[in-house]
This record gives C-alpha cells, structure tokens and sequence, in this order.
C-alpha cells in the first residue's frame, strides 16, 4: 500500500476543547498533529498581554496541552507537532515549552523549530516610508489613519517555513500568525516533497486544512444536517485527514469517539467562511473549490478529491489590530406576563435617561433575547413569551460616557417596569474596542525566519 | 407550492470583517436546482433587507450542491466592533432557513418537495 500521511487536528480556537490534543494521540494511530491557536482577536489579546509582560504573548493552553501529548512526540508513536501557538512570542512559547519538557522522559530528542517574522509591529512605520500603503481591503483607507492606535500587526506565512523547520528534524513546530490551512499544507509538503508549484496538490492540501482546522465543526460539532442524531457528542472525536501521495484525502476521526463524519457534514466545514468558491486565496496557491469531489468511504470517512488550484500572488494578507473606542453591554430579564412590552418599556426609559444627561454614543443597540436577538425582524415571535432578556449596548469614542451608561441598566430595578429580574452580574464592564485592518503587502517584505532549540 | 428552505436544505455561516458568508446545501442533490433556480440573490436580499446595510453576492458550488452567499454590512461592524449577540455570523444560516419560496406546483411534486404549510 502507498504511503498515507494521516494528521489529527486537535484544536479550533484558542478555548477549544482541553482534552483534544491529548486524546488525538492516544486515540489511534497519527503522524502529525495540528493545533490551531489563532482567530484575529487572539493576536491583539497576546500583544496587549507582552506589553504588560514581555515573556507572555503565546497561547498558554499549548504548554499545558502539551504535557498530555509530548510522550507520543518522544517515545516510538514519534508524533510532530504544527502549531501557531506562538501568537506574538514565538520563541517565549518555544522556552516555556522546553521549560516544561525537561520533566519528560527522553527530553533530549525534543527539537523544537520555532518560525518568527511575521510581526509587522516594530516594523510598521519604516514599511510605511517606504511606500507601502497597507490599504483597508474594504475601504481603502490608508493605514497612515489610524497608525498611532495599532495594537499588533501580523503577516499571514504560508508552509515554506514549516517546511524548513520539518526538514531539520524539528518534532514540535511553533509559529505565530500563519495561514491555519499551512499548519497541514507543511507537513504534507514535507512528507510528500511536493514541488512548489504542484498547484493541484497544494490546493488539495489547503482543503484538508481548511475542513480540520475548525477542529470538531468536521466531525459533527455544530452541524446543522440533521443535528439531532449525531451520536456521543460528549465524546466527540476531533478529525483525522489521511492524506496519499496524489493529495486526495479520507477525512475520518478516532474509532470508538462520538461525533459524526458524512458527506453533509464536511460540506457544511467547505462552505465555512467561504468567499468566491473559486478563489481561495493562500501565500502558497489559489485552491479552487468548485471542483473537488467528496464520497462516502465506509463509516465515518469522507473520500475528498479533485481539486485544483492556481499560482499565488505576489502578496500576502496581513491582520492589524487596531483600538477603536469603547463599548458595554448590560441585561436585564423580564418575566410574564407582557415579558417583551416590560423589556421594550425599560429600553424607552434608558435611552431617555441617557439622552437627557446629554451623553454622546456611536451607538446604541438593543436586542430582546427571546425574540429578537438571534433573527431580528425575520423571527415570529408568540403572543406569550415566559421572559425576555433587555441586552443594551452602547459604543463611542468617550470612555466617560460608557462608564455613565453603566451606572443606568440596575436602577431599572427600582425606577421601571416590574417583575424583573437577573441583575446579580452587577455593573456592566467597559471594554475597549479592537477593530480589525485586513490589508495586502508584497511578499518580498516578508522573511520569515527558522530556528531549532533544544532541551 | 410553498417550499420553506429548513424543509430542503442545511447551512452553516461565519463571519470575515462585516461580511457574514452562508452556505446553503440541498439536503437532496436532486433539490439542488431548486436552490439555483428560487434561492436568488435578489431574493435572498429582499430576505434580509431589515438585516443587513449592503449588498448580497451568491456564488455556485454544483460539486457540492450548494450555493454560498455574502452578506455585506452584516454584522454591525465587524465581529469586535459590534454590539450584536451573534457577533460572528454564526445564526445567519437559521435565518436564511427562515425563507419560504414558491415553486410551481408540477415541479415541486415531481421533485418530492415538502409543502410548506403555515
């Protein structure tokens, strides 16, 4: 039989499930394991921690995780490790760990290769003399108008470094922002030799990392095909992909673990945050999904093949976190009976309230949970509800004014409608708001650099 | 015939910047057209007219049966940004479930498609 490359994902978001990565390795049999760490908040949510404390900045749940899977990286199993842990420390991380593994046994064959270079912070202003606009994607604006509040600036990387670190002998891989799909793109780039201009093999890669990288969104986590019989989800394996050699895939998960993987369900991961179908774009190739092919394998495996892609461009996407006013958000819960009017009633008297002490806000927004939240005007909402949670927010510029509008959601209690309750969470807190800054800037720029540590 | 999109079809939404993305997948690939033909872009604008500030684009994915639409102006902002409970676009595939189309009578049952009766 051909060689197959299987690599277990083993975490969707900085939060995901704490058992996961452990229980891919132990589950049965894995090459790699991908741990993905990094959604746009995470990164300003790292840089405002390093600034506080410069050994910080990576995603602590990596280190702790770790301890749980680094016997399968050291002993005979020999299991790699892609992660973007590193956030906007990667070599902070990469210590910690080390720091961690001197405890294990066969410590010595750890090598950690650790890739830097994509934070574009210290770098910005020079990258801005020299004539790179870093314009908004949707709006065009230059990066010039908001550069005094940036809080991190981060290049998307594709696989090229992973590949190096894989190539020396690195068994953990540590990065910061990459592309999540080059966490599984690398290794199998790596393991296959792939040339790099393969367009169809890369972008079969780059579909395999795609439908895992949202950890158990493939394998029946928050699936809508028919929800209600997706098996054990108290138990629910995380996803395998077993790739061969022409880059066609099985996507499967762990015997024995609860969840469910059909054609339905990785569907719905395909279409996940999906833009034009036809472009989807990464530094390492434009894969095409309007021609891959999926087919029911036996239980719990889809067969995933077909697919094409196209070169690259000459850039790479880049994410600026940038600060951007401030908000709040306060509830209260109304009980029967006339549960929406009472909520509707104490809404009309805060905004009356804060527009009489003259305060100024971006906005302010109202939704009644139980009604209308989740669906707005496109809900049919029952003549009788049994309660109606009042969630209003306010967002501006003023951080005084948000504070004030903190102070007004509890005196609702004593001063409006009645049969309210759910106000124990006391005041709301004020929170600064980080907005995001999608912009392109020429790969060149780039260097991604590669370094290998040990115990 | 009345055909309400829960009865024919599944989805799965998400968010990029202010844009919320839903896919829609025929729960049966002979439904699939159904999708092409009735789940337009206009419509689906009209849809969500009281919902979102701009525009909708629909892309076609017939490998998988499905179609993929952006919601422009979605999300108030942006998934930091905005005060709304689903910051990340997360129930806007419900919400396009919600869609009740009319399909012709003798396609409809030559199809098999589920009345929609309310």
């Amino acid at each position: 039989m051909s060689k197959l490359v299987r690599i277990a994902a083993g975490q969707g978001f900085w939060g995901d499930w704490l058992e996961a990565p452990r229980r891919q390795v132990e589950g049965g049999p894995v090459d790699y394991l991908m741990l993905d760490y990094l959604a746009e908040v995470t990164m300003s949510i790292l840089q405002k921690q390093k600034q506080r404390d410069p050994l910080a900045g990576y995603a602590r749940d990596f280190i702790t995780q770790m301890e749980g899977v680094l016997p399968a990286v050291l002993d005979d199993r020999r299991v790699r490790v892609v992660a973007n842990a590193g956030g906007v420390n990667p070599l902070g991380c990469a210590d910690a760990l080390l720091e961690t593994a001197r405890g294990a046994a066969h410590h010595e064959k750890l090598r950690v290769g650790v890739v830097t270079g994509d934070d574009l912070l210290p770098r910005i202003d020079e990258l801005i003399a020299a004539g790179h606009e870093m314009a908004h994607m949707e709006t065009g604006a230059p990066l010039s108008s908001v550069r005094d509040r940036v809080l991190s600036a981060n290049a998307y990387v594709g696989a090229a470094p992973i590949i190096e670190a894989l190539a020396r002998g690195a068994n953990v891989v540590v990065t910061g922002r990459c592309t999540d799909t080059a966490l599984i793109l690398a290794p199998l780039m790596h393991e296959f030799q792939w040339p790099v201009n393969d367009w169809d093999r890369l972008a079969s890669g780059i579909v395999a990392g795609h439908i895992v990288e949202c950890g158990a969104q493939s394998t029946g986590g928050n699936c809508a095909y028919d929800w209600s019989t997706i098996p054990d989800l108290e138990n629910i394996g995380f996803p395998i992909v077993e790739v061969a050699e022409d880059g066609s895939f099985v996507v499967t998960k762990h015997p024995g673990t609860g969840g469910r993987v059909d054609v339905h369900g990785v569907t719905e991961q395909l279409v996940y945050e999906m833009g034009d179908p036809k472009q989807y774009f990464t530094p390492d190739v434009i894969a095409d999904f309007t021609t891959i092919k999926l087919a029911a394998d036996g239980k719990d495996r889809v067969r995933v093949s077909n697919v094409h892609g196209t070169p690259p461009t000459d850039m790479l996407k880049i994410s600026i976190a940038y600060r951007d006013g401030y908000k709040a958000v306060g509830t209260l819960v109304y009980a029967w009976p006339d549960a929406l009017a009472k909520a509707k009633e104490a809404d009309r008297i805060i905004r009356a309230r804060l527009a009489k002490l003259g305060l100024e806000f971006e906005l302010i927004y109202t939704e009644f949970v139980g009604a209308t939240a989740t669906h707005g005007p496109l809900a049919t909402i029952p003549d009788e509800l049994p309660e109606v949670q009042l969630r209003i927010g306010v967002r501006g510029n003023d951080r005084k004014a948000i504070e004030r509008f903190t102070r007004e959601i509890a005196p609702l209690v004593l001063t409006g409608p009645p049969h309210v309750t759910g106000y124990a969470g006391g005041r709301p807190k004020v929170e600064e708001v980080v907005a995001y800054w999608p912009a392109l800037v020429d790969k060149s720029v780039i260097a991604p650099s590669v370094s290998i540590l040990t115990t | 015939m009345r055909v309400r999109l829960l009865d024919i079809a599944h989805a799965r939404s998400g968010d990029k910047g202010d844009i919320a993305n839903v896919g829609l997948i025929a729960l049966e690939d002979k439904w699939y057209p159904v999708l092409v033909r009735y789940v337009t872009r206009e419509r689906v604008a009209e849809h969500f007219a009281k919902v979102i500030k701009g525009t909708v684009e629909r892309f076609e994915l017939p490998n998988l049966f499905a179609l993929n639409f952006l919601l422009y102006g979605a999300l108030g902002g942006g998934g930091t940004v905005t005060l709304r409970t689903d910051a990340q676009a997360k129930v806007y595939s419900s919400a396009l479930l919600r869609l009740v189309i009319e399909v012709p009578d003798a396609e409809a049952r030559a199809l098999g498609l589920p009345e929609y009766r309310a």
